[in-house]
């Protein structure tokens, strides 16, 4: 038994011959990354929207957004991936459901992932404003009322920039998700890292190498992530608040 | 655009006896093989041997900084060449494609309940362990008879959330092309050209089911939590 390791064929070119097999792998992290940012700013709009709506104290909203909740949260992302692919064309009207098949290829399969992947995270950011914003004292709510201020000045001014300051090392580990996850856009033909480890890995036979490379990526990604938020963290931190939701265990990826 | 849902009923008995099978042997086996190894990692984690617990905290940060479909490719190419090592053969061994997911869902997951179980076992109150040593219990009698138990129900409706994820994530096995519920709906999907009838309905039964499950784990958490 022996495996044949040879780092030189990241410097060797990719059979579609745009480059080396390095540059092929650093092109699909600018995939991951793009697809990442643009799932990422979908998912925090529709979430905090969500999340807020959620605390509003009307029972029709709530109920509303707490089936958006389920809904986006009991289908595994795979499944959802499927169905913006390929049967969410079928169900709009004919002209639009064809314009989006004829979608030269990068953007027929990164439109469906970014839409998938943003309402998947959008329950998940949701989850965590809501929490934070139940997690405030009550008396805010009401001060900010009692000054004059109407329901969307005390949520603009009083809740929100306090929540958002709370909630940001959940969020950071969700970004970091969503970063993961755009790696399922592979099986519907986005050539992201993981999509292009796997290709590199049937191109050259070179498995091992291949996937080292695309896991040293991530891990990179991860560190880079990670710093630049806890030195955020660290600018907005609220000085007596010590920790905040994120130190109660959560189920999840 | 013409619907025919009756591709359903065609091949609803090979759906569920050979993907939904594969689906929840899949879950429940990763699920145990999780938790196991996943408080094992804990102990280590929370253990005072440096070597043993930098191991652990690697482990777990490693996998949960990789996106599980990398991970999964990893494994299914790894594991026959990691089997042929162990085995001393000269060629990778063959392992069949459930072997694989189990090893690796198995070993993936057990990163993530081993978080949900460190977090388990330092919610008891440290006193607790200190009157089990005073009462002169050994370090293996303490966790498994006062730590862990208390540990296990305090966790219980985490762990079996995080259960409810891996029996989604399972869907992932596609990549490697497992007949998994998902991966049957697909096949199906493919040969009767259904892919739109076949997805609404897959996304359906995980819909119903997850719902259901994590209605369940809801009421339970109603029962079982300790008033303090």
């Amino acid at each position: 038994m022996k495996y044949n390791w040879d780092w030189h064929i990241f410097a060797e070119l990719e059979p579609g011959a745009s480059g080396t097999y390095l540059a092929y792998l650093i092109g699909g992290l600018g995939w991951t990354v793009v697809t990442a940012l643009l799932a990422w700013t979908l998912a925090l709009a529709l979430g905090v929207l969500v999340g807020t709506l959620r605390t509003l104290g009307r029972p029709g909203i709530e109920k509303a957004c707490l089936a958006y909740t389920e809904l986006f949260r009991n289908i595994p992302l795979l499944v959802q991936m499927f169905l913006w692919y390929f049967v969410f064309p079928e169900l709009l009207p004919q002209a639009w459901g064809d314009a989006i098949k004829q979608m030269p290829p990068p953007w027929s399969s990164l439109v469906p992932a970014v839409l998938c992947l943003g309402l998947f995270m959008s329950v998940r950011v949701a989850e965590q404003v809501r929490s934070g914003i139940q997690a405030l004292p009550r008396g805010q709510r009401m001060a900010g009322l009692a000054v004059g201020l109407t329901t969307w000045q005390t949520y603009r001014y009083v809740l929100l920039p306090v929540v958002f300051r709370i909630i940001l090392p959940p969020l950071t580990s969700e970004f970091l998700n969503t970063i993961k996850n755009t790696s399922l856009a592979l099986t519907i033909g986005l050539m992201e890292l993981t999509g292009r480890a796997r290709a590199m890995q049937e191109f050259s036979f070179h498995v091992f190498e291949a996937f080292a490379a695309a896991t040293l990526i991530y891990l990179l990604v991860n560190l880079c992530v990670v710093l630049a938020m806890r030195k955020l963290e660290n600018h907005l931190r609220l000085p007596g608040y010590i920790g905040s939701a994120s130190n109660a265990p959560q189920a999840g990826h | 655009m013409n619907y025919d849902f009756d591709v359903i009923a065609r091949s609803w008995q090979y759906l569920f006896k050979e993907g939904m099978t594969f689906t929840l042997t899949l879950t429940a086996l990763s699920m145990v093989g999780g938790v196991v190894l996943g408080t094992a990692l804990a102990l280590m984690r929370l253990s005072p041997i440096k070597p043993l617990s930098a191991f652990a905290g690697a482990y777990v940060n490693l996998m949960r900084s990789l996106p599980l479909v990398l991970v999964i490719f990893w494994f299914f190419f790894l594991v026959p060449w990691l089997g042929a090592w162990i085995l001393g053969s000269k060629d990778p061994i063959k392992v069949g494609a459930f072997a694989s997911a189990l090893i690796t869902f198995t070993l993936f997951e057990a990163a993530f309940f081993c978080e949900i179980m460190r977090a388990g076992i330092q919610s008891i109150p440290s006193g607790q362990i200190s009157a089990a040593y005073a009462i002169g219990l050994n370090y293996r009698q303490a966790m498994s008879f006062v730590v862990l138990p208390q540990a296990f129900r305090n966790m219980l409706p985490v762990l079996l959330t995080q259960s409810i994820i891996l029996f989604q994530d399972t869907s992932l096995v596609y990549v490697i092309s497992s007949t998994d519920f998902l991966g049957a709906a697909s096949k199906v999907a493919n040969r009767d050209s259904r892919l739109l009838e076949m997805y609404t309905f897959a996304a359906l039964v995980y819909f119903v089911i997850c719902s259901l499950a994590s209605w369940g784990v809801r009421r339970l958490q109603a029962r079982t939590a300790i008033i303090r």
